[in-house]
């Protein structure tokens, strides 16, 4: 879909973390918030080193709760077992029919490593090597099942085609997997990777693995060359640019009325803050910037983060939504189910179905 | 054993008279769960998950089951094909069915070997928060060297070191989910032990029923004895009236040494129900359910087990093989051994000659246990004699269908335990805890924090 301006329309997702809270209905609450605004998905952030609950069973047990937005929890690949990671994300997308993503982050400090004390703490670099081969391994016990492998054929008393179940037999670095999984292949093919690629280490995972990379950028210039920095990369890669949504990741404070309270800032760009850039304003304003950066071709869209999620999540979906939708930036509603739909990208071919049928 | 079509009178409940547990099970990954069916949905789609737990909820069981598997059955090194294959990961559907139940509890089998404490505890810990204390854990031990290559350990624990590693395993845990204190604010934990040696914070507050409820399945006298030291739940094999009342004596004797009552502790096989509108009719209707559950194909992979070799060109109908079998040939992996196969091999062909049985007859007979087959009554007398006589104190149904098969059950049979007196009429607490009658538990007294 594209918009007057020839341009794709915008791709909108909110983090929904909250501190100290450990139940489900304020995360339900803000999820459903966000799908009201017809956001493409929201996240929420997680780590073994502080207090809080597992992200994805959080968005797990939102999932039958809400009916279209996507969810995105973060998944740490250090600690883990990449089996049962990948298990855990296909199971999201079938409990949500089709809408779920995951953020892969990796564990660097010795606190983390202390909590299981299996192996020392190690430089993020490796880390995040290790994180590309989970996200590696993932597609392909994604894949292990292929879509039409169950049969359930009476005649023959076989309830799936073992031709279509595959050993991925990978050998990592730092672990090995047989396969295949044992949950079929998820309704999207491949749920939807998410890469923070604002952190340094990340970049390369998010030009080879994601679908969605986050980055920073203090306007829209920056935010341009980042973009084609990151897509050049991943044709590097071979992969095809434009199957790479890159989102700018922006902290709003929308605390300021309608307009900016700081001069100046609404059209213009955020300011440098130790968590990333962040707006401080009002709603209208807002809009103003996303349409600003829109226009100049910088970005395929935001991530945004509250600095107070309740208030400022409100804000957005209330405020600076209605105006990117009049101005014909932003979907009124969602016209496809899954989460890949909402984002514009295909359901990925299996890797192992398209072996299958190479008659070489 | 099979109910008789007596028509057992309901009673007033008695005194003295238990309360029976039930739980549901999600119909499993193996060949009791009929796919052939025309009956027979998804075993992977949400809304089969959600059926089954609506299902439970609405007869007011007090929790709903999932096993696990980590690698997929291979027979002759390929991957079985014959029966239902796929599930999704246990907790995430679980958190999910938080989202469309109330007061369902809610047991995920998590394996104690190709996991992690902190990892476990934390995940379980967030579905008693987000299911507002219903989260329950099937601690199982398997492992085999086969399900290790799934894992960045490999296959590594000996068949000895199983237990007492779960043992640790759930020991740390319950550290962890003590750890917070009172107030509500993180304190250090520290362990050090044979297993694990991890230190730092919790991610999680304690939860709303103290620690999640924790289930055994295992068998074993190590097996029990890791159960009486350290299970609320024990899930057990054990579904006739005299086996049920050994082991239930053998595992309640066990509880003394640790400080525990009869009470701590609840016993429940997993058991099939088939019902009609009389005994002959659920007669009836049991046998098709096995010869479903046992296809001509079927009965020769069974075989195949037993014998360790390939015997696809026998006839399911004709007779059982008069050779030997060939012990330790690795032809079957993924599953549990039946015993010693040449005395298996030897009882199954006497059977076979004594009573004329084919091959697919023979594996029917010897390998398909329906528990309770009858009429409504009949079966709510017999779980209710069961329970009354201490051979169990509750019941894990298994059904054969997905997700259908406990409708009937809800719908015929609750009622009729409900009209005897010995089965709850409404949920009296909103926790797991309290539909098992459990204790919460108590939290360990700490040096510091603890200045009341
Ligand atoms: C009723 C029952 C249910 C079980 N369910 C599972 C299961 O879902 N997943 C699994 O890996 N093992 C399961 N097990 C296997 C046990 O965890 C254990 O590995 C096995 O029984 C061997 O231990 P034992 O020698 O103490 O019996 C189950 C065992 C029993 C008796």
């Amino acid at each position: 879909m594209t918009t007057s301006t020839g341009r794709g329309l915008l791709h909108l997702a909110a983090a929904v973390d909250q501190p100290d809270t450990y139940d489900a209905d304020p995360y339900l609450t803000l999820t459903r918030l966000a799908e009201r605004g017809a956001l493409d998905f929201v996240t929420l952030g997680d780590s073994f080193g502080r207090p809080g609950p597992d992200a994805l069973a959080v968005l797990s047990r939102v999932a039958p709760a809400t009916a279209r937005i996507g969810l995105v929890p973060t998944v740490t690949t250090t600690h883990t077992e990449p089996f049962h990671v990948q298990a855990a994300v296909a199971t999201l997308d079938w409990v949500s029919r089709g809408r779920a993503g995951w953020r892969p982050e990796v564990s660097a400090t010795e606190e983390e490593a202390r909590l299981f004390g299996r192996r020392a703490a190690a430089p993020a670099a490796e880390l995040w090597g290790e994180a590309g081969e989970v996200a590696d391994v993932a597609t392909r016990l994604w894949d292990s099942w292929e879509d039409d492998a169950e049969i359930r054929d009476v005649a023959t008393g076989r309830f799936v085609d073992r031709e279509k179940l595959h050993h991925v037999d990978f050998q990592g670095a730092t672990f090995s997997v047989r396969g295949p999984s044992i949950v079929p292949r998820p309704p999207q093919g491949h749920p939807v990777t998410v890469v923070d690629a604002t952190q340094q280490h990340a970049y390369d995972v998010a030009a080879r693995h994601a679908d969605v990379a986050l980055v920073n950028a203090a306007g829209p210039a920056q935010a341009a060359a980042v973009r084609a920095g990151l897509r050049r990369r991943a044709a590097e890669h071979g992969r095809d640019p434009d199957a790479l949504r890159v989102l700018a990741a922006l902290r709003i404070d929308l605390g300021g009325g309608e307009h900016a309270a700081v001069p100046g800032h609404g059209g213009g760009g955020p300011l440098p803050s130790d968590l990333g850039p962040l707006y401080r304003g009002g709603p209208v304003d807002l809009a103003d910037l996303v349409a600003a950066w829109h226009r100049a071709g910088a970005v395929d869209g935001f991530h945004f983060t509250p600095v107070e999620p309740r208030r400022d999540l409100e804000r957005l979906v209330n405020g600076t939504v209605p105006l990117l939708q009049h101005r014909g930036l932003f979907r009124t509603f969602y016209p496809g189910s899954t989460f890949r739909e909402h984002l514009g990208l295909a359901r990925p071919v299996n890797q192992y179905a398209a072996l299958a049928g190479d008659p070489s | 054993m099979t109910s008789t079509d007596e028509q057992r009178k309901p009673r007033g409940r008695r005194p003295l008279d238990k309360h029976i547990h039930l739980a549901a099970h999600f119909p499993g990954v193996n060949n009791t769960t009929v796919w052939t069916d025309p009956r027979s949905r998804s075993q992977i789609d949400f809304a089969s998950f959600e059926h089954l737990a609506r299902t439970a909820e609405r007869g007011l069981f007090d929790f709903f089951f999932l096993a696990e598997g980590l690698r997929l059955r291979e027979h002759k090194g390929r991957v079985h094909d014959l029966d239902v294959v796929g599930r999704p990961e246990s907790l995430t559907v679980l958190n999910a069915l938080a989202a469309v139940t109330e007061r369902l509890g809610l047991a995920a089998t998590v394996n104690a070997t190709f996991n992690e404490p902190y990892e476990t505890a934390r995940r379980f810990a967030t579905l008693d928060h987000l299911s507002g204390g219903r989260a329950a854990w099937n601690v199982v031990t398997s492992s085999d060297a086969f399900t290790g290559e799934n894992f960045r350990r490999g296959g590594y624990l000996d068949r000895a070191d199983r237990y007492t590693r779960a043992a640790e395993f759930v020991a740390t845990a319950r550290e962890l989910w003590d750890s917070w204190t009172p107030e509500g604010q993180p304190h250090p934990f520290a362990h050090t032990g044979r297993h694990f040696d991890i230190e730092g914070e919790f991610t999680l507050p304690r939860s709303p029923q103290g620690h999640p409820v924790v289930i055994q399945a295992g068998d074993s006298p190590e097996g029990r004895e890791f159960a009486a030291s350290a299970a609320d739940v024990i899930f057990t094999r054990h579904g006739t009236l005299e086996a049920g009342r050994a082991f239930y004596a053998d595992v309640k004797g066990r509880l003394a040494k640790y400080g525990r009552t009869a009470e701590d502790l609840k016993i429940m096989p997993g058991v099939t129900v088939v019902l009609g509108d009389t005994a002959a009719e659920a007669q009836e209707r049991a046998a098709g359910i096995r010869r479903q559950q046992v296809s001509p194909q079927n009965a020769l992979l069974t075989l195949e087990q037993v014998w360790g070799v390939d015997l696809s060109s026998y006839d399911p109908d004709g007779p059982l093989p008069d050779i030997d079998p060939v012990v330790g040939s690795g032809l079957s992996q993924g599953r549990t051994q039946r015993g010693d196969p040449l005395v298996v091999a030897e009882q199954w062909r006497a059977l076979s000659r004594a009573k004329g049985l084919s091959i697919r007859q023979t594996v029917i007979e010897t390998t398909t246990r329906q528990s309770f087959i009858g009429t409504p009554q009949a079966v709510a007398a017999e779980l209710d004699e069961f329970v009354q006589s201490d051979a169990a104190d509750g019941f894990i149904l298994v059904p054969h269908l997905t997700p259908g098969g406990l409708d009937e059950f809800v719908d015929q049979v609750v009622p009729l335990l409900q009209e005897r007196g010995v089965y709850r009429t409404e949920y009296t607490g909103t926790t797991l805890r309290s539909h098992l009658g459990l204790k919460e538990p108590v939290r360990p007294a700490r040096e510091e924090g603890l200045t009341a």
